[in-house]
């Protein structure tokens, strides 16, 4: 099915619902928050990496002055995680710390100075445990468990997945290519510390606003933690002050302030200082990678295997899913007939790490293009058109069984190369500046939600009146990315009045529909979705009621420019106020629904859950940079980006996302490390705004961003998103453009001077140009899952399943090679 | 957020009363003039002084004069944003104004002041950090503990002397002056600082930094180079400031006489004296740079305690120097 026409609002660049507030400072955040007789929170945390609780003692702490409540881990025994196999946190730790930061009590006082003086008065005896600070840490030291379940001591998570026979496809190959990455650990650093209000309503009810990306998770995580009835507990999301995946957790001080609330009935605050947003961390998982492909000499790939290790911290968040996503993605962009994916994560006793923009895609990503890079070198090949002849094809199936529907990185392709004059540059340039080249995608939207179960993914109601005001109530957050204006542009598209018309109540447990959260860039899509049903179902109400007043068939009515009118006879009509003033008339008060839930993936094996889409997102990119072959400085002046949205809704908003993505990528490649001490237990290097590096204004490029349009059947309008997709191509472009610059390959994000340098040294000294990791620490990756792909016959089951299942399954597969 | 602990704040009406407030005050007293060191330290209970003596409004600190024999006498209290600006400095001493042009952010060149980046207090990974950090290392020698982490078998601390300016007047031979109840004196800059992370300034803590006296502009150059991660905000992980006399023009002058200063090296600023004996007497060739810097690289240790590695931090002393000389001409 088509996707619907754009009217007078989609595809423009409306105006922002949320930017005059925010340019004028007048937006509440959660920290701006206040309300009488407020106490404030502090939590103590716990200055060991890894050690038992003997025992705390708060008597002092509850005799000091303002002080109304300490709470310890006795009070909040329940556990909780964001997902359901991973329910391995508590509020405050009950016996066991499991990094530097996991809190351990916490305190109410009148203010925050008597709060903080509180909590340094408590004390807590610990009996210190081995610590685990990497991967190969974990792997060498399976005992003591950091947590009690994993699949193997302190490896939390084992993967083993082949989609066809991948020897067979190496020895069929021409040239077989292998190489280890790394990619470092990095933090999400949005501008907005987390903070927290939580409040006892008269009624006994409880209701928290937060920085929160995802209000419908809290709520479950509250009512599992505080016992509440869910209808008892009310979650208010604030704008967020940025989030890119760092709040999208259930958060311990979020469940610490609910519970002090409902303890002293008084109004609790918690604003978290920089540091304990380091500590919050869910960021980018430090991942070590191997990959080999078979490559022919055109550059066609006929098998490839990727090996991943994940260094997750101390607890599981998201853990599990990003796992599967460091091998999810790689089929979709190029070609790929059999595929390979082994992946571990380890428990280490750091800030747990979780999903940041990009969730687990981009540190393979980088990979699978520098490899890109590598084999197009080693064939003699020009980067740009070995990817250009080898195309995932639209409309088609993966080996790993993801359908791709609308598939635009053929035009990116071609975009980046006119406009960054690619052919003249390449090779091209004197020594010390240089282009590379990166492709990439995201999904828009997860297929399956983390709590599997047959309800929509977004629910989006609106409320139409005689005023001719229209209420759009949806459960989303905008986390600054824009999810407001485009639930207000959608519906008023649709309706034909004003985004600006139409007032937007998003993200309140209470007030609006369920939608899971602002994650996974599935926003756009899904709430766009269920806003355009609802909306339909809206105008269906206002259009046969016009049309019965004019007495004109409903096919004939339009709505535009806040008029509803007679098509053919534009004349006659009524303004959109009157004409809701008709509608509540003849249909009584007007409300409408709309709902979205994503089509079943075909995939049917274990582990299908993290990959299918409804849409995918692809963009290329063109790095240009400049490197001092003295000191191994690198500086990026200039970035082509082109993004495949599908349908952009809001022009600016979406532009605005792929700066922000390229930004954020440049930060990445450039500089950004969560870096530890090895020393003095595992103590975060630098938890500062100051000492952890990321860009500044000197340091951000120019960007020409480029959108590709290419309606996606599943789109509202044919859109796909913007969040994530445009920051995963930047690191290896920029990886790439210094080996085009200096010759010298560093496999290591971030590509800092000091790595630069090395691989410069190495090279005159006549060793390899290469800075990178030599190898990964063997390890088990559990049994091998083997599913057939899609031109081999497969159903998309695991093999053992196809073969015991009912006989002559192999039915066509649409789009199959 | 993070608080400020308690403490008595005194705003003194001129500069008599501000030393002796600061004599009253003894051990537990600290001036304070633009705050962007001292109360990030304070939040993170680095320094707890009981009593800070504010000498931001004093305006006989904020003048620029004629200082003997035809130098400059700068006030310590000039925000660094009017040192960068101010025009005799930009007219004769391009270095001094550029080192300022360096420092932090242009917010907080706003506040901070050239007294104050010359006592900036020295830094380090293991010490700049919060109290709640700090305590789970067991808190290092430069406060409340007793070992050097950066390297712990060491009796002494290796923070890092930090200020852009330092080097710079170091290098350019300048004067403080250093007022008490007891009476003011004037130092050589390269008297003020000490080869240690925690007792860094020869200052007396009763002392206050008054003013700066810059050398006559007689045919001297001088040039200011910084290294850091990003163009803005970062301390610098190597300052190079050169100053010489060159004689003849062309290409490659002679060096009458020049001095080396690196900065962010050690924990006071490091004259690199082998690498100005090989260029003294000698035409300043791309051949004399190149040695001058692989001579500086020598004496440079840095050590584990600022942003980047210390073997690249040191590897960069050679093209830097090279780079500071060339910038000469």
């Amino acid at each position: 099915m088509a996707p619907r026409k754009p009217g007078k609002v989609v595809g423009t660049a409306y105006l922002k619902v949320d930017g005059p507030d925010k340019v004028t400072g007048r937006t509440l955040f959660a920290d701006d928050l206040a309300l009488p007789r407020m106490l404030w929170c502090k939590l103590l945390r716990s200055p060991h990496a890894h050690a038992r609780i003997l025992a705390i003692d708060t008597a002092a702490a509850a005799a000091m002055p303002g002080v109304k409540a300490v709470l310890t881990g006795r009070d909040l025994p329940t556990p909780f995680g964001i997902l359901p196999v991973s329910q391995d946190e508590h509020a405050l730790c009950p016996d066991r710390v499991r990094f530097i930061g996991d809190p351990v009590a916490a305190v109410a006082a009148e203010t925050e100075e008597q709060a903080l003086e509180a909590a340094h008065a408590i004390r807590v005896d610990y009996e210190r445990l081995p610590e685990i600070d990497s991967v190969q840490s974990a792997l060498r030291t399976p005992e003591p468990l950091i947590h009690d379940y994993g699949d193997a001591g302190n490896v939390h998570k084992r993967i083993h997945l082949e989609f066809g026979d991948t020897e067979k496809g190496f020895a069929e190959a021409d040239e077989i290519v292998e190489q280890n990455y790394f990619f470092e650990g990095n933090t999400h650093l949005p501008l907005e510390q987390h903070a927290s209000l939580a409040v006892k309503t008269p009624d006994g009810k409880l209701c928290i606003w937060s920085s929160t990306q995802t209000p419908h998770y809290l709520h479950r995580a509250l009512t599992k933690v505080l016992g509440m009835p869910a209808a008892h507990v009310r979650v208010v999301a604030c704008p967020n002050g940025g989030g890119f995946g760092g709040k999208s957790d259930p958060f311990n001080h979020e469940i610490v302030v609910a519970k002090l609330a409902l303890l002293t009935g008084r109004p609790v605050k918690i604003g978290l200082t920089r540091e304990e947003v380091f500590y919050c961390h869910r960021g980018r998982h430090p991942t070590l990678m191997s990959v080999k492909a078979g490559v022919r000499r055109d550059g066609a790939l006929t098998a490839l295997h990727f090996r991943t290790q994940l260094d997750g911290g101390a607890y599981g968040s998201y853990g599990v899913a990003s796992t599967y996503y460091t091998g999810a993605l790689q089929t979709v962009t190029y070609r790929v007939p059999r595929y390979r994916f082994e992946g571990l994560r380890a428990f280490t006793n750091k800030p747990p790490c979780g999903p940041k923009r990009g969730h687990g895609t981009p540190q393979p990503r980088f990979a699978l293009e520098v490899h890109m890079d590598r084999i197009a070198e080693r064939l003699g090949l020009d980067p740009l058109e070995m990817r250009l002849r080898h195309l995932q094809p639209a409309n088609s199936l993966t080996a790993n069984f993801l359908q791709v529907g609308s598939m635009g990185l053929g035009k990116c392709l071609e975009e980046v190369r006119e406009r960054s004059g690619w052919r003249e540059k390449h090779g091209k340039l004197p020594r010390g500046r240089g282009v590379g080249l990166a492709c990439s995608s995201y999904i828009s939207g997860a297929g399956l939600p983390i709590y599997w179960n047959a309800l929509p993914h977004s629910g989006v109601q609106l409320r139409l009146d005689r005023s001719g005001g229209v209420t759009a109530f949806c459960g989303a957050t905008d986390i600054g990315q824009g999810s407001d204006t485009v639930l207000a542009g959608c519906v008023a598209d649709v309706l034909g009045i004003d985004p600006l018309d139409v007032r937007v109540v998003t993200g309140d447990t209470d007030l609006t529909p369920v939608d899971l959260g602002s994650y996974s860039s599935r926003v756009t899509l899904m709430m766009g979705n269920a806003a355009v049903e609802a909306a339909e179902r809206a105008r269906a109400l206002v259009a046969g009621a016009v049309a019965e007043k004019l007495g004109v068939p409903a096919e004939r009515i339009a709505l535009e420019d806040r008029r509803v009118f007679d098509l053919e006879d534009p004349a006659k009509g009524m303004t959109f106020q009157e004409a809701c003033i008709a509608a509540e008339a003849k249909h009584g008060t007007l409300g409408t629904v709309g709902s979205y839930t994503p089509p079943r993936s075909p995939a049917r094996f274990r582990g299908a859950g993290v990959g299918p889409s409804p849409a995918y997102s692809y963009q290329a990119c063109v790095a240009e940079v400049e490197v001092d072959p003295e000191t191994g400085e690198v500086k990026v002046p200039r970035i082509w980006i082109a993004h495949d949205v599908g349908r952009a809704i809001n022009r600016t908003t979406t532009i605005g996302q792929v700066e922000g993505g390229v930004y954020m990528g440049l930060g990445e490649a450039l500089m950004e490390e969560m870096a530890y001490r090895g020393n003095r237990g595992v103590v975060h290097k630098f938890p500062s705004m100051l000492e952890y590096k990321s860009p500044t204004t000197r340091e951000m490029c120019e960007v020409e961003t480029i959108l590709v349009e290419d309606p996606d059947p599943n789109g509202p309008f044919g859109g796909k998103e913007a969040g994530q997709g445009p920051l995963l191509p930047v690191m290896p472009a920029v990886a790439n453009a210094v080996f085009d610059a200096v010759g010298v390959r560093v496999d290591e994000i971030p590509v800092s001077a000091p790595k630069v340098l090395k691989a410069l040294q190495r090279l005159a000294a006549g060793q390899e140009g290469r800075y990178g990791p030599a190898g990964l620490p063997a390890a088990d990756y559990g049994e091998v899952t083997r599913v057939l792909p899609p031109w081999e016959g497969g159903d998309g089951r695991d093999m053992k399943k196809q073969e015991v299942g009912a006989g002559g399954v192999r039915g066509h597969i649409p789009g199959g090679k | 957020m993070l608080r400020l602990p308690p403490f008595e704040y005194l705003r003194p009406a001129g500069l008599e009363e501000a030393i002796r407030m600061r004599a009253d005050a003894g051990p537990a007293g600290q001036f304070v003039a633009g705050g962007t060191d001292l109360w990030p330290n304070m939040k993170r209970r680095q320094e707890t002084p009981a009593v800070v003596i504010d000498i931001a409004a004093l305006p006989v600190l904020r003048g620029v004069a004629a200082g003997p024999g035809g130098g400059l006498r700068l006030g310590a209290g000039l925000r660094l944003s009017e040192v960068e600006s101010q025009r005799d400095l930009l007219a004769a001493y391009g270095a001094v104004a550029h080192g300022a042009s360096t420092i932090s952010t242009p917010l907080l060149r706003n506040m901070g002041t050239l007294g104050g980046n010359l006592l900036l207090d020295t830094r380090c990974n293991y010490y700049d950090q919060t109290f709640e950090w700090r305590r789970s290392i067991d808190f290092c020698m430069k406060k409340d503990g007793d070992t050097c982490w950066v390297a712990p078998g060491s009796p002494r601390c290796w923070a890092v002397q930090s200020s852009d300016l330092a080097p710079v007047m170091v290098a350019l031979g300048a004067e403080v002056t250093l007022r008490s109840t007891a009476g003011e004196r004037s130092i050589p800059v390269a008297a003020l600082y000490a080869d240690d992370g925690m007792k860094f300034t020869t200052k007396r803590p009763e002392e206050l930094l008054t003013a700066v006296t810059l050398p006559a502009p007689d045919g001297w150059r001088a040039v200011y180079r910084k290294v850091r991660r990003r163009g803005s905000f970062d301390f610098p992980v190597l300052g190079t400031a050169v100053w010489a006399r060159l004689a003849g023009g062309g290409p490659e002058p002679l060096v009458e006489d020049v001095r080396i200063v690196l900065g962010a090296v050690g924990s006071a600023p490091l004259r690199a004296r082998a690498a100005e004996d090989l260029l003294r007497g000698k035409p300043l060739t791309e051949e004399a740079m190149r040695a001058a810097g692989a001579a500086a690289w020598k004496p440079a240790k840095p050590m584990d305690n600022t942003d980047l590695t210390l073997g690249w931090r040191k590897d960069v002393v050679r093209p830097e120097v090279a780079r500071a000389l060339a910038e000469l001409l």
